[in-house]
């Protein structure tokens, strides 16, 4: 632990700071929970039709989000599956649905084992730069930002647990407290109202630039979705 | 509810072997809230049975304390070819039946 301390700067994933027994149920393709969305979301992917447009080798998930020109801003996975879902005519599935969770699951875990990389794009600067901010923004009632947990105290213990870098390379993750697999929206909510501040609303281009920032704080960590968190 | 079952597809007479179960359920134990803050209602797989050669070999109960997403891990000996079926029973009546063919050799 004193190892991961002066690593700080250095990414480790939040698979780092979990307890044995929990990185085996992660490691364990049966019998982590995780899989269940993932074959949920493999079986909506014939269900839904995707495949009459997409080639499915060709989806990288670990390029979201991206620079969307259509709409000047980022577009992460799940707002890339619903803008496809609205253009077929169907109707957005919600923030945080199952059928979301699902087929979100399944295309980030395509690319387990890959290398997050983001790619250089001069137009995502002011988004990268919102998100950066965003993270060393102090909020809420306890005056906490990410940073303070997420950087200073990585490693360090809160109560029972193990405060991790909040990487997001395992997202969507199951998360053990809530039983279900978790979007980093949902994380990042859940972390706004830890600290008692107001949560932006899951899919809110707040979050999208936060979540675009982690990413390229990420940088050189491996996906690992389904991921299983605490 | 949906469920993952592994085991082997054959055997060796007199093996045992490893049966891995994962049902996906939120087991609701009635005390917990939604996003809107109202209850939400018990809701458990509440009976386990696996059945092979005849007879019942394996049977369990939970209750509202097993976390969501309930997983075993047991053994059985192979005995005969046949098949091996898995039954989870909710609180509310559902069930669900998974059947599997094992080939002892």
């Amino acid at each position: 632990m004193i190892a991961l301390l002066l690593l700080a700067a250095a990414p480790v994933s939040g698979y780092a700071f979990l307890g044995p027994e929990t990185q085996a149920l992660q490691d364990d393709e049966f019998a982590n929970p995780g899989y269940l969305w993932v074959e949920r979301g493999a079986a909506l992917w014939e269900e839904a039709g995707c495949a009459a447009c997409h080639d499915l080798t060709n989806i990288n998930a670990a390029a979201y989000p991206r620079y969307d020109a259509a709409t000047e801003r980022l577009i992460n996975l799940e707002g890339q599956i619903n803008r496809c879902r609205m253009r077929t005519g169907e109707e957005a599935w919600a923030w945080e649905s199952e059928p979301l969770l699902a087929l979100t699951a399944m295309l980030a875990n395509r690319s387990h084992g890959a290398v997050i990389e983001p790619a250089p794009d001069a137009r995502t600067t002011p988004f990268l730069a919102a998100g950066r901010a965003f993270f060393h923004q102090r909020r809420g009632q306890l005056d906490l930002s990410c940073a303070d947990c997420h950087e200073r105290y990585a490693g360090a213990r809160l109560r029972g647990e193990r405060v991790s870098q909040g990487q997001t390379n395992g997202y969507p993750a199951y998360r053990l407290l809530w039983g279900s697999l978790a979007s980093t929206h949902r994380m990042f909510r859940w972390c706004n109202e830890a600290v008692r501040s107001e949560p932006y609303p899951l899919g809110s281009p707040e979050y999208v630039n936060l979540e675009y920032f982690l990413r390229h704080r990420g940088r050189g960590l491996t996906v690992e979705t389904p991921a299983v968190r605490r | 509810m949906r469920a993952r079952v592994k085991l082997p597809a054959s055997a060796r007479q007199g093996e045992v072997v490893t049966v891995r179960t994962l049902a996906s359920h939120p087991m609701h134990t009635g005390y917990g809230r939604d996003m809107q803050g109202a209850l939400v209602p018990r809701h458990i797989v509440s009976e386990f049975i696996c059945r092979y050669g005849g007879g019942e070999v394996f049977r369990a109960q939970f209750g509202p304390g097993v976390a969501a997403n309930p997983f075993l891990e047991f053994q059985l000996r192979a005995v005969e070819s046949g098949n091996v079926t898995f039954t989870w029973r909710t609180d509310r009546g559902a069930e669900l039946v998974i059947e599997r063919h094992l080939q002892v050799t």
